[in-house]
């Protein structure tokens, strides 16, 4: 297959290699992915508990998605780098992670989530800028957001452990086809 | 005095030996930790990039530090109560760590700070931003970084 191909010849490259076997750039590529967590989900966060009238409710919606979603976008610019550090240092094993798997899925919903807010939801923003009760719209968009996002966090985390690994043979074969773990020697 | 007796003796109790044994408990109550800093961090951002003067600059500092306070309450009471049970699950290896005491050591400080001094602080009616305020969120953001990297290193530095 010329995706695990192709993620094999990445992780031999020198860059991949050094990274990997790296005593600091490593854990400080990983402490940076996590501590920005505060910056990306914990503002966006911050304006779901708003859009869902359990915070800030003194604060208007559009002032929170015009000065605090720049933050938002900043911290989920360096998420991504950092994530893309992550997985270049080690690809195939995020390529067979269950963890993973789920994580881009939910990463998937939570991206259209805020695609269908900002495209339809916010344009009528103004209108309910000062309410406390929004729109089920709005509500409804931040509790997926929250869900979604806390999905991402855990499943992000969860990766770290090896339960489900190909590697760790005999796993079930719901869990084999779910991690596209290559067949395994009888 | 010494600690080791007592960190040994959580570990050895029920309540350790719960989380130590169980295949899932610790991934998971990790997780819900991570959770609580992302919201942790958020709260405590908000404001600190208000009193630097830096973010939502149209809005009173004082409405968004009351704003927040009812969830920085929470998530900080999550943070204690989640940490505390990572912890005893695997006390003595806290004990031989660095990373976990830096964050013992900045932690009461920061949790202090906050609520005696930068809460207070940012709740006043009419505060606005000041050399004093910018001081103060920096002092904030500086006891806050030191304790979530001092925390995430006692995963590296074991």
């Amino acid at each position: 297959m010329p995706l695990v191909a192709w993620l094999t010849w990445l992780g031999e490259t020198p860059w991949s290699i050094a990274l990997h076997e790296s005593q600091y750039a490593w854990p400080f590529t990983e402490s940076l992915h996590v501590l920005t967590l505060t910056i990306f989900a914990g503002t966006a966060a911050v304006l779901d508990l708003r859009l869902l009238g359990l915070a800030l409710s003194g604060v208007p919606v559009t002032a929170l998605t015009a000065r605090l979603l720049p933050w938002t976008r900043f911290g989920f610019f360096i998420m991504v780098v950092t994530g893309a550090l992550l997985f270049y240092a080690t690809p195939l094993t995020y390529y067979h992670s269950i963890f993973f798997r789920v994580k881009l899925i939910l990463l998937a919903v939570a991206g259209i989530n805020v695609f269908v807010f900002h495209a339809r939801t916010h344009k009528s923003a103004a209108q309910w800028d000062e309410t406390t009760f929004l729109p089920w719209a709005a509500r409804v968009a931040a509790a997926v957001s929250l869900f979604a996002w806390a999905g991402v966090i855990v499943s992000g985390r969860l990766i770290a452990y090896n339960w489900f690994e190909c590697d760790l043979q005999p796993q079930s074969a719901f869990i084999n086809w779910a991690a596209s773990c290559p067949a395994t020697p009888r | 005095m010494d600690f080791l007796p007592w960190f040994e003796w959580g570990e050895a109790s029920w309540l350790g030996q719960f989380v130590r044994t169980s295949v899932w408990m610790f991934p998971v109550i990790e997780a819900i930790h991570l959770l609580g800093l992302s919201m942790l961090g958020g709260l405590m951002l908000i404001v600190d990039l208000r009193l630097l003067g830096v973010a939502l600059r149209d809005q009173p500092i004082a409405v968004l530090s009351r704003g927040v306070q009812p969830w920085l309450v929470r998530s900080v009471v999550l943070m204690l109560s989640t940490g505390f049970l990572l912890f005893i699950s695997e006390a003595v290896k806290c004990y031989h760590n660095q990373a976990f005491w830096v964050k013992m050591a900045t932690l009461p400080v920061a949790i202090a700070f906050t609520f005696l001094v930068r809460q207070r602080f940012a709740s006043r009616d009419g505060v606005v931003t000041s050399w004093r305020s910018r001081a103060l969120a920096l002092v904030s953001i500086g006891l806050w970084t030191t304790v979530s990297i001092g925390g995430r290193w006692i995963g590296f530095s074991s």
